[in-house]
């Protein structure tokens, strides 16, 4: 296999310091193991992958805080976020534990990790694109965001708001599959 | 001011932002299974999810200031109508669909400015609520922005409901400006937002959306207030009967 300049992947600066953060964590096997919690809504990616995971401390006592931020505003599946990360603790053999929500930093979806885009294209659901690709206003494209199917740009957004709130409906007009956009926040 | 002195009125002040935020979520809501399309009728609902979220977050920090063991559940169910504190223009019926997207789009150039300014305060739970809902509401306010340019430029029938809506709303939107003694100390503790001086923006990019939608922006003939002293229309209360109905005759149950 080739890799050429273009394989380099090319990540956010807020994805970068989320992964140093983790990589710097004094409790790395906690981090590991809470891979496992996916989001309710896209189950495809974890909660870290979503950027909700923000931090996880283990006191001398052994008592585990998580922290976790919710995306929207809204967002209903917080508090089941906040149970499966509590039944997973508990599965591991935790019993002192407490999972806290944190509003700030604001939630952004440049702390999708780039296995987390990769996972939302698999599972039919185009990522987020960035600013960097001339959407300066980071608001959602009216065309042109790339086909989850078969990877056509010659796509048109039917609506600003899809299934949830962090989405928003395309079409594609080369195989006419509908799909979810992961919009940009 | 007392440091006590000051937590009580952030406590009031936080309430009234979370009131105008869950009884225009309610409103929102009503569209639910009524929108025009399928499309629409989603995009309401996540409009409304958002204004739902931020009720929440004002709710549970009043609470938390007022340190009395209330939950934001006390907040939305179990105040009566004086007690509720929002803006008139949020408790107003959907009517029609012009209407609907009228309110909205006076209320989304308001909180694009106001949210801003929020950023700001001194307040952090303030400041990072406003962080939260600052990015949603240009999505909104994109939104509501094409909606009045489809109806307002489009056939003689939108066109008319159109300016209807912005007519009838118009006297409702001078409250938003209204900055009363509370406000004022906290403008000067650095936590509020000075609303007033917010108008002279707000009303030049209406106008402008408004001038771009071909409809006409109404003289200020006219002004209703009361909202933040708990003098509302006849709606709210009809609203709060639905809306706390459950929590009412069950109280405390989940699922
Ligand atoms: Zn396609």
């Amino acid at each position: 296999m080739t890799s050429s300049i273009s394989d380099i992947p090319v990540v956010s600066n807020a994805w970068a310091e989320r992964l140093q953060h983790r990589q710097q964590s004094q409790v790395p096997e906690l981090w590991d193991m809470l891979d496992v919690v996916n989001d309710p809504e896209v189950p495809a990616l974890s909660l870290w992958d979503l950027g909700v995971l923000c931090d996880l401390h283990k006191d001398e006592y052994g008592k585990v805080t998580v922290w976790i931020t919710p995306t929207y505003s809204g967002c209903p599946a917080i508090s089941t976020m906040q149970d499966d990360i509590e039944s997973e603790l508990a599965r591991a053999g935790f019993n002192d534990y407490e999972v806290k929500t944190k509003l700030a930093p604001a939630w952004t979806t440049d702390w999708l990790s780039p296995e987390g885009r990769r996972k939302l294209r698999e599972y039919g659901i185009a990522p987020p694109t960035q600013s960097a690709c001339g959407n300066a206003s980071g608001l959602t494209p009216e065309f042109g965001v790339e086909c989850p199917h078969c990877s056509s740009s010659d796509t048109k957004r039917l609506s600003e708001f899809g299934s949830t709130a962090c989405k928003a409906l395309f079409q594609c007009n080369d195989c006419h599959e509908a799909f979810d956009y992961f919009k940009q926040i | 001011m007392t440091e006590t002195d000051l937590k009580q009125a952030t406590m009031q002040y936080v309430t009234r932002l979370g009131d105008d935020s869950i009884i225009l979520s309610h409103r929102i809501s009503e569209w639910c299974s009524n929108g025009p399309f399928l499309e629409e009728d989603l995009a309401l609902q996540n409009v409304a999810l958002d204004f739902l979220g931020r009720a929440r977050m004002y709710f549970t920090y009043a609470a938390e200031l007022e340190g009395e063991g209330r939950t934001e559940d006390d907040f939305a169910y179990l105040r009566d109508e004086r007690q509720y504190t929002n803006l008139l223009i949020n408790e107003l019926p959907r009517v029609d669909f012009a209407h609907t997207m009228a309110r909205q789009l006076f209320v989304d150039v308001f909180n694009t400015l106001f949210l801003q300014q929020q950023l700001q305060s001194k307040d952090e739970t303030l400041a990072a609520v406003a962080a939260k809902a600052v990015k949603e509401t240009r999505y909104h306010l994109r939104r509501s922005h094409e909606w009045t340019l489809r109806l307002g430029d489009g056939t003689a029938e939108s066109h008319q409901r159109m300016q209807n809506a912005v007519d009838n709303l118009w006297g409702y939107t001078h409250e938003m400006f209204d900055v009363d003694a509370l406000e004022q100390q906290l403008i000067e503790a650095g936590i509020a937002v000075d609303s007033a001086a917010l108008r002279p923006q707000w009303l030049e990019k209406v106008t402008a959306i408004l001038t771009e939608a071909t409809l006409t922006v109404p003289e200020d003939s006219w002004v209703v207030r009361g909202g933040r002293t708990g003098y509302h229309t006849e709606n709210l209360g009809h609203l709060l009967t639905e809306m706390q109905f459950l929590h009412r005759a069950h109280p405390g149950v989940t699922w």
